[in-house]
């Protein structure tokens, strides 16, 4: 292998260089920890600004590492995504409980972002496999950071251990695959023949990866671990760790397992539907702002199905715009939850009440980042979802659609209820006001633009159009 | 067209002061904010006459005629390829005539204002409105297609609809400016369908293609026919309902006489010189469509016309608020305007066009003369009412005498303004109808004598006012000496080469035969009035009684108020409305809620599901994917 092939992971190795480094600045810095914040970040910054200039794409390793644009594209977003959920941690990191222990933070959100781009890169299911833990196994830890909280070590163990669980279908799944094709390559469409057993090893496959992106019925253990886990980890979680499992999904619904078209269709057409209902059911009722994002996260991955149905290479472009869409509205959500419970401790949704008077622009950006996740024009969310439709539309599948607009007025009327919360309602004691510190406001100021910025770019879903790819 | 760009910014300037005052209400003070309203206005008055008169007596003429020139274009909205709505300025002698009326106009009341509306607290309000008031009536005359006029149409409704509400703590002046603009808009949607019949069917909002006498609309679409009228009269009709609103003709005009809750000032500008002469203006911009492809449409305007100018110089005869008798002899005029239009030809027989748009021309200086009047009167005696004013000529010299001339104007006395446009007219009518010739003679008579009226009531008759009345200040007293100096010699020009159908120069001459008995029934409504009038007597009461049941009912307006408070309140609102409201309370609503309802319930079922047991989450996961499995295999 040539030098030049080897740089063909430029992403991966830049990651593993910031560990390496973060871990050496452990070892190197004293009681003070704080410069870890500001190295992480930067390098962080750096690695994603790094990430956007031109790269030669191709593959490795006998096609099980795989370079090309549209992985690029992915890559990059959820970077961005990552440097987000850093700008955001800083300020949580500093407090006195977690001083000691900010490198461990990097490091393993490093990880599990080096095993992220693994992820979106392979091109075999061992590959696929290996990089899929590499995703969540640091998270399960970093769930349960705030050890001090017996609701975080809650989330960690309940995150590993229902990701355990599906790992095992999931592994399942791939060897009756390869049983029954004698191939792990996605490249190989192979499917034809493979007969009732096939479907078992796709469907336990998909329960897996469904796990990853918190699909009805294999959702359960969103809500918790979400609202149990600090806000940051939660963001990545709905977030990161969603979006390169859509993207993987769609992949290999493209191309391994095209030649089960109808069979994929139909299980997509039924989680579709009953995850965008009852994430939707479940997200009217919650009073915590942690858990009400986590159901909203999970009708949101109800709607990203509408993009895949179609098999299209407009459903593609509409599905990887969505989920670029989604880190910025999504991120600014969770960073305005985030610092209003660094500042106060509160994170429910009554102690929002009156927060416009106290936090103006705060509200402004929460109210934004709803309106984003709801769908409003002008707000770039609209956009995401109207191509969304476009794609759902063009495969034909209509009585989807009926029911997906109907959620999304429902998602309205749950999303209002915090803008309501936020803009009309008195308080008696509201949240006092605060000013946040320099990072959080540049990851909100970076959400803004780009949740306004996005719709209006037309040159953005342009290129994901040109580089996507249909059945 | 190149060197006339800058005609856009005759409406432009006005509309930028609008939200400079807007803007910085708050932070201006308001003597700044009125001084900006005034030099935007100025400013824009100089450029409107520049560009006027170098259309009069330059550019506008192509041998010997006038032409309508685009003098800015933009495209707005590009909806197809054939579809495009435009905004611009078109120049052509109405247009132009109109720039002048509006920017003199707006400029003298601007200044009065100053005076009149002197420690009012919300001066700069005021201000905003009159500038975007000045802004939509100066794109309204500019426009050059039907959508920008209708934009400009209803901008104008609603700066009416603010001025007339201004003082908005006072129950009656918001009151009126509701009916105002309920009444307007009402007509409005009429306009609207009118609008988009007429571009359906000739495939264009352009007013040069609409208009010309050869091109296809005129020409092509004279075969449809709906209920036995031709497609384009039914939506020149409709048009017209617009125009009939917005000049406030029978019987769409009973808001006009309550829209003088509004500021006096306001009454003059809007009420009197210029929006109410917007339905003219629309009815004149699409004359020869009218003319060629509608005559029956024509025709109804005739006589729609000709019954408002009867039956509002009638009511005008019995009223005793002064406002409200400029405002019920406005409708009388501007019915003599549509009059004038509805019997006029094309080209060599266009007499009736050119005396309609020179009476909208006199008539916006000793209308808005009078008006500006009133209010001075107002202002020194803090009434309206006419019977408890009089003998005010001794503390208001200029204040009188420049009424007596707009009076005097009105009346069609010789030589002011007045005199030589409803000569035009009645010569007009004396060719084509005999019976509109017939209510425009009387009706001339009667504007003599109700206009003395007023004035014997208020400035000679007993005083009753107590204490001395003072005259106005000098910003409020010049205005109403360039206006009564504009009501001596606006008469004198001359129209008929200016402003035309066809836009070559008219042959007129005056009409002795016709201006002789108009003259003379105008001075016996004089005398009639004096001999009342002039010193307190009990002659009108005893006429009134003796007229008995037809006075009273001039009194009520005719009842027409009562007439359209019967209709909506009793017959619409009980038999529509009610059981409109009802269904969408129980029926829609209700199904709304109960989708609600059931969303909920439905939620509350489920909610067991997320129970926080992990090997609860497990069997879900398991029998899901189990579940999935049976389906698929089962549906292969």
């Amino acid at each position: 292998m040539s030098w030049e092939q080897f740089l063909l992971m430029r992403h991966e190795l830049l990651l593993i260089l910031a560990a390496v480094v973060v871990l050496v600045a452990e070892i190197a810095t004293g009681e003070d920890k704080n410069g870890i914040n500001h190295t992480a970040i930067w390098l962080m910054a750096s690695i994603t600004v790094v990430g956007f200039l031109p790269a030669p794409v191709g593959k490795l390793f006998g096609g099980m590492y795989v370079v090309d644009s549209l992985r690029l594209a992915m890559k990059n977003t959820l970077n961005i995504g990552l440097l987000i959920v850093f700008l955001q941690s800083a300020r949580w990191l500093n407090s006195k409980e977690n001083q000691g222990r900010v490198s461990e933070f990097y490091l393993l959100l490093l990880a599990s972002v080096i095993g992220v781009n693994y992820l979106i890169s392979s091109g075999n299911f061992l590959m696929f496999y290996l990089s899929l833990e590499l995703t969540t196994i640091p998270v399960a830890a970093l769930a349960a950071y705030e050890q001090y909280k017996s609701r975080s070590a809650e989330a960690g163990i309940k995150l590993i251990l229902s990701s355990a669980f599906s790992s095992g279908i999931l592994l399942f799944g791939l060897s009756i695959i390869y049983g029954v094709t004698g191939s792990l390559d996605f490249s190989l469409a192979v499917f034809a023949g493979a007969g009732s057993l096939g479907i078992v090893g796709f469907i336990f496959f998909f329960s897996g990866l469904a796990f990853k992106i918190s699909i009805v019925p294999f959702h359960l253990w969103t809500a918790d671990v979400y609202e149990g886990a600090p806000t940051n980890i939660s963001a990545y979680l709905s977030v990161v760790s969603k979006g390169a499992a859509v993207f993987i999904l769609i992949l290999t619904f493209f191309s391994f397992f095209r030649e089960l078209q109808d069979v994929w269709q139909g299980v997509i057409f039924a989680t579709a539907i009953i995850t965008m209902t009852v994430g939707n059911l479940f997200a009217i009722r919650q009073k915590n702002l942690k858990r009400f994002l986590a159901f909203s996260s999970i009708a949101q991955a109800g709607f990203i199905f509408l993009g895949v149905i179609g098999g299209s290479e407009l459903g593609m472009a509409a599905t990887v715009y969505f989920v670029l869409i989604y880190v910025f509205s999504n991120l600014a959500a969770f960073g305005v939850v985030n610092i209003v419970a660094v500042n106060s401790g509160k994170e429910s949704m009554e102690d929002y009440n009156g927060l416009y008077r106290t936090n103006p622009r705060l509200s402004l950006v929460m109210m934004l980042a709803l309106f984003s996740l709801a769908g409003i024009p002008p707000v770039a969310g609209f956009f995401g979802k109207f191509f969304l439709f476009t794609a759902a539309a063009e495969g034909g599948f209509y009585a989807l659609l009926i029911i997906a607009v109907l959620n999304a007025i429902i998602s309205l009327y749950y999303y209002l209820l915090v803008v309501k919360a936020m803009f009309i309602n008195k308080s008696e004691n509201p949240i006092s006001g605060f000013t946040s510190d320099f990072y959080t406001r540049l990851s909100l100021v970076i959400c803004v633009l780009g949740m306004i910025g996005i719709g209006f770019i037309g040159e953005i879903y342009d290129y994901l159009q040109s580089i996507s790819f249909g059945l | 067209m190149p060197g006339l760009e800058h005609t856009i910014l005759i409406p432009l300037i006005p509309f930028f002061a609008f939200l400079v005052i807007g803007l910085l209400n708050k932070t201006l003070s308001p003597k700044v904010a009125g001084m900006i309203g005034i030099t935007g206005i100025l400013a824009s008055t100089i450029l409107a006459y520049q560009v006027a008169l170098g259309y009069f007596f330059s550019f506008g003429q192509v041998d010997g005629v006038f032409q309508k020139i685009i003098a800015y274009k933009t495209s707005w909205l590009q909806f197809t390829d054939s579809l495009v709505i435009e905004m611009g300025a078109i120049l052509d002698p109405i247009s132009a005539m109109m720039l002048v009326v509006i920017t003199t106009v707006s400029s003298l009341v601007f200044i009065y204002s100053w005076g009149y509306m002197k420690g009012e607290s919300g001066f700069s309000r005021f201000y905003a409105f009159l500038s975007l008031f000045s802004f939509s009536m100066l794109g309204l005359v500019l426009a050059t297609n039907l959508f920008q006029m209708y934009m400009f149409w209803e901008l104008v409704g609603v700066s009416s609809y603010l001025l007339i509400g201004f003082y908005y703590d006072k129950a009656a002046a918001v009151a009126a400016s509701k009916k105002a603009f309920i009444v307007t808009r009402f007509a409005d949607l009429g306009f609207l369908i009118g609008i988009l019949l007429l571009s359906f069917h000739t495939g264009t909002f352009d007013f040069q293609l609409l208009t010309d006498p050869n091109g296809p609309a005129i020409t092509s679409v004279g075969g449809a026919t709906f209920m036995g009228l031709s497609v384009v009269s039914l939506s020149l009709l409709l048009i017209f309902i617009g125009g009939a609103g917005k000049s406030a003709m029978f019987p769409l005009h009973i808001w006009l006489p309550d829209a003088m809750e509004g500021p006096t000032p306001v009454s003059a500008l809007i009420h009197a010189a210029t929006m109410v002469v917007a339905g003219v203006y629309l009815v004149a911009r699409l004359f020869p469509v009218f003319a060629f492809a509608a005559p029956e449409a024509l025709e109804v305007v005739a006589y729609i016309g000709a019954f408002t100018a009867l039956f509002a110089a009638v009511v005008a005869c019995t009223q005793p608020d002064i406002k409200r008798v400029l405002a019920y002899s406005t409708m009388s005029q501007i019915g003599y305007m549509m009059l004038a239009l509805g019997v006029s030809g094309f080209g060599e027989d266009g007499l009736g066009y050119t005396a309609s748009m020179f009476h909208l021309f006199t008539h916006a200086f000793f209308k808005a003369l009078l008006f500006l009047g009133a209010g001075s009167i107002i202002h020194a005696v803090h009434t309206n009412d006419i019977f408890k004013m009089g003998g005010l000529r001794k503390f208001m010299p200029i204040t009188h005498i420049t009424f007596l001339i707009a009076c005097l104007a009105i009346a069609g006395i010789p030589p002011f303004a007045g005199f030589f446009s409803k000569d035009e007219i009645l010569a007009a009518a004396l060719v084509s109808n005999k019976l509109i010739f017939g209510v425009g003679f009387a009706v001339a008579g009667l504007t003599a004598f109700y206009m003395f009226r007023l004035y014997f009531m208020v400035f000679w008759n007993e005083a009753k006012i107590e204490g001395a009345p003072h005259e106005s200040p000098s910003v409020m007293t010049i205005p109403l000496i360039i206006l009564a100096i504009g009501s001596l010699v606006a008469g004198f020009v001359p129209f008929n080469e200016l402003v035309t159908s066809n836009g070559s120069l008219l042959a007129t001459e005056l009409h002795w035969e016709v201006a002789a008995p108009s003259v003379a029934i105008g001075l016996i409504g004089i005398v009639v009035a004096m001999v009342m009038y002039r010193k307190a007597s009990n002659l009108p009461s005893k006429l009134s009684s003796s007229l008995g049941g037809i006075y009273k009912a001039a009194y009520s307006k005719f009842y027409i108020d009562e007439v359209y408070m019967f209709v909506t309140k009793k017959v619409i609102f009980n038999l529509i409305s009610r059981p409109i409201a009802w269904f969408d309370r129980n029926i829609i609503d209700a199904f709304m809620d109960m989708t609600a309802k059931m969303t909920n319930l439905v939620s509350e079922g489920i909610k067991e599901m997320q129970s926080g047991q992990l090997h609860y989450y497990a069997i879900y996961f398991a029998s899901g994917a189990i579940l999935f499995v049976v389906l698929m295999l089962w549906m292969r």
